[in-house]
């Protein structure tokens, strides 16, 4: 498409938890400071900051983007709010890449972030409305139903979401930033956890977390220039459709699969499940991590289930580990777990995912989704150049 | 008028709350000992109020000094029909003011009996609020300053608790109106029929109304057609916990996807009469109606849905909801 190439030259995090003990400004200051420093990027080099967050009545605070312009050093240079509802960490990393893949700024800024703890994201999701009848209750309520299709769709055994809760915590567990550290669950634990939306468990949901995510992008000239590794952008995809029209694919949207057929496309790559090494997938309901798969093209329909169930997603000796930093389901900060996933991808190509690195990584996933399912951004990042 | 369109109030409220950070926290622990203070910019200007970064450098700031009590008024207006929740309740004068000490304006309100006693370069002076909780508002507001007021700046007593956070309670007043097509359906609704639209492209019938097709992207107005209230459930959730925020349903309860017959898409509806348990996709329901003098336009007319006993709803493609085009016009 004749576009510049871009890199992620650093990624910074702040430490997930349910909160945040200093003021919004001070966290997104701390994820954009560590992605800086990895980097090796001053707030002077940055030429614009693009940021992303959930709607304004998770937090109460409007048009956050004025308010933050000092923290994040964009005073006298552009700042831009993306919103996608819950893939706006992902998509808000898209369009930071095509400010540098157009050829409009060298060195970019993006962040995401949301601090749960000073609002109540349920409330958000269950605002009342005059004449009309309400039943629902939070994004599970929302959820639920559709992860009852994918069951009865494929006749998956039930307990197929609970081995992916435990993987993920498991993974966290090697992830310093994710919120959930809990060394002693046991699958027992995870399947007696109540039902909160049957037929989801509370186990099998994520938490509400504080965080912000930030990632530094250069051009090739500047990722050329930079000492260290750097994740070379292979493709970005964003795709949207209406949350409801008769005959909705509801369990693998079209948008989904759309998205995914181009970006896999960009980045050159047929055979999805060998030729990557790592997915960092938006896993909010565990029942969603089979459910992506075969929508991405990584199982065949009706098969990702048997991904789960082999371990083919474990990092412990899976061919395709999903959310080795522990996923959504271990740190959910809404506006930034979008992003977490594309920074993480990038840090395992990078080779500076730590303790839970893939060995050799060389080609990786980031994936967010939003809404009512309606809202899908995508990345694919590789180690070389070409 | 058969077409006009309904409106109803909606309030939208919630005590968010927000942790203040080391510069804030420090101002407003000032305030709560009647204290006033500003932080130094490296160039050795003091902003009051404080801000955590430096608004031209964006460099970290930390250097909290007191300023004066006293101050002067860079400009100015008048607010003559004051709102709830502001300094005052009788007219006052919303001033940018610069106390002494600082170089940066702070926006307050000052109490004059009208704006002609209100002039630029005025002298004020802080009126502190009584009782002080660590917040903008423990200066109750600004009055003209006496001759001899000294207005010297104070100092917050060593080892006094600081203030972390503060509510921000937010509230939004709205005139809510659902538009043409849902107002129609409402008021069938008050006669127990139910409304939907169809696109005219695909056939395909939503229901409620929506006045537009997202498929076709054209209006579906102004014919509306009408729906038996009976269908099916395509599936559901059970909440077995309960929601905090829905203190009115008690769990277990099954909020389920209901497609009517001859509609195209589903709707969240109550499931009743029945066991969440022996709740199953597929299932026929019919409307369960409040009684005939109990209705109103609104779609809280329809109690829930409940079993008619007919056999189950076959269903061939599980991931997908709601009927395609071909099956709604035909059905």
């Amino acid at each position: 498409m004749g576009t510049q190439r871009a890199a992620v030259l650093g990624v910074g995090q702040t430490k997930y938890d349910t909160t945040y003990p200093g003021s919004m400004a001070g966290m997104l200051r701390e994820a954009a400071t560590n992605a800086l420093e990895m980097s090796g990027k001053s707030w002077a080099d940055i030429d614009a900051v693009i940021m992303g967050k959930a709607p304004d009545f998770f937090e109460g605070v409007m048009m956050p983007e004025v308010y933050l312009a000092e923290a994040l050093g964009c005073v006298g240079k552009p700042i831009m709010r993306v919103h996608t509802a819950g893939s706006v960490g992902g998509s808000t990393a898209c369009v930071a890449t095509s400010m540098i893949q157009s050829g409009v700024h060298e060195t970019v800024l993006t962040i995401g972030w949301e601090k749960q703890s000073e609002s109540n994201a349920m409330w958000a999701l269950s605002l009342p409305q005059p004449f009309a009848t309400s039943v629902n209750a939070g994004a599970g309520g929302y959820f639920s139903p559709i992860i009852r299709r994918y069951m009865m769709m494929t006749q998956a055994p039930e307990l197929i979401g609970c081995m992916v809760a435990l993987k993920d915590r498991k993974h966290a567990l090697n992830n310093p930033y994710a919120h959930l550290h809990q060394p002693d669950l046991t699958f027992e634990q995870v399947v007696e956890s109540p039902m909160l939306w049957d037929p989801i468990r509370y186990s099998e949901t994520c938490p509400s977390s504080d965080g912000a995510c930030a990632i530094v992008l250069g051009s090739e000239k500047v990722a050329d220039a930079h000492d260290g590794p750097v994740a070379w952008i292979k493709g970005v995809a964003m795709r949207s459709e209406s949350g409801s029209f008769g005959g909705r694919n509801m369990v693998s949207p079209a948008a989904s699969e759309a998205c995914a057929n181009d970006v896999f496309a960009q980045a050159g790559i047929h055979d999805r499940r060998k030729e990557i090494d790592a997915v960092e997938m938006y896993v909010p309901f565990s029942w969603y991590e089979p459910m992506w798969l075969e929508s991405l093209g990584f199982a065949e329909k009706g098969e990702g289930w048997r991904m789960v169930e082999e371990g083919a997603t474990s990092i412990d000796g899976g061919d395709l580990p999903v959310n080795c930093s522990g996923g959504v389901l271990s740190s959910n900060p809404i506006g930034a777990s979008g992003m977490i996933r594309f920074g993480e991808a990038a840090m395992q190509v990078m080779g500076l995912a730590g303790a839970h690195q893939v060995d050799g990584a060389r080609t990786a996933l980031g994936h967010a989704y939003g809404g009512a399912a309606q809202y899908y951004a995508m990345w694919i990042v590789g180690a070389g150049k070409d | 008028m058969a077409d006009e369109v309904l409106t109803a109030p909606l309030v939208l409220e919630y005590p968010f709350t927000r942790t203040t950070g080391p510069v804030i926290g420090a101002f407003l622990t000032g305030l709560r000992e009647g204290v006033v203070q500003g932080v130094k910019r490296s160039d050795g200007s003091v902003m009051c109020p404080p801000l955590e970064y430096d608004p031209i450098t964006s460099e970290s700031l930390s250097e909290l000094v007191p300023v004066s009590t006293l101050g002067s008024v860079q400009t100015w207006t008048w607010n003559g029909d004051p709102r709830p929740q502001q300094p005052f309740s009788q007219p006052f004068a919303w001033a940018m003011i610069t106390l002494d000490g600082a170089d940066t304006p702070m926006l307050h309100a000052v109490m004059v009996d009208g704006p002609h006693e209100m002039e630029t370069g005025m002298r004020v002076e802080v009126v502190w609020r009584k009782e002080r909780e660590g917040h903008i508002t423990d200066i109750a507001g600004f009055v003209p300053a006496v001759a001899s007021a000294l207005g010297e700046p104070g100092v917050v007593p060593a080892g006094v608790e600081e203030v972390r956070s503060v509510r921000t309670p937010i509230r939004m007043e709205y005139t809510y109106s659902p538009g043409r097509a849902l107002s129609q359906y409402l008021r069938a609704m008050k006669d127990k029929r139910i409304l939907g639209d169809q696109c005219p492209e695909t056939g395909q019938v939503f229901v409620p109304p929506r006045g537009v097709s997202s498929i076709a992207g054209r209006s579906t107005l102004p014919d509306l057609v009408e729906l038996p209230d009976t269908g099916y459930i395509e599936s559901f959730n059970i909440t077995r916990v309960p929601i905090k925020m829905r203190p009115d349903l008690t769990p277990p309860y099954v909020s389920a996807w209901i497609v009517l017959d001859g509609a195209s898409v589903g709707f969240m509806g109550l499931s009743m009469n029945i066991e969440p348990e022996d709740v199953r996709v597929g299932m026929r329901v019919r409307a369960v109606w409040r009684p005939d003098d109990e209705l109103e336009m609104s779609a809280q007319n329809i109690l829930g849905w409940e079993p008619t006993g007919e056999p189950d709803e076959v269903i061939e493609d599980y991931a997908r909801v709601g009927r395609p085009d071909e099956e709604a016009s035909g059905s």
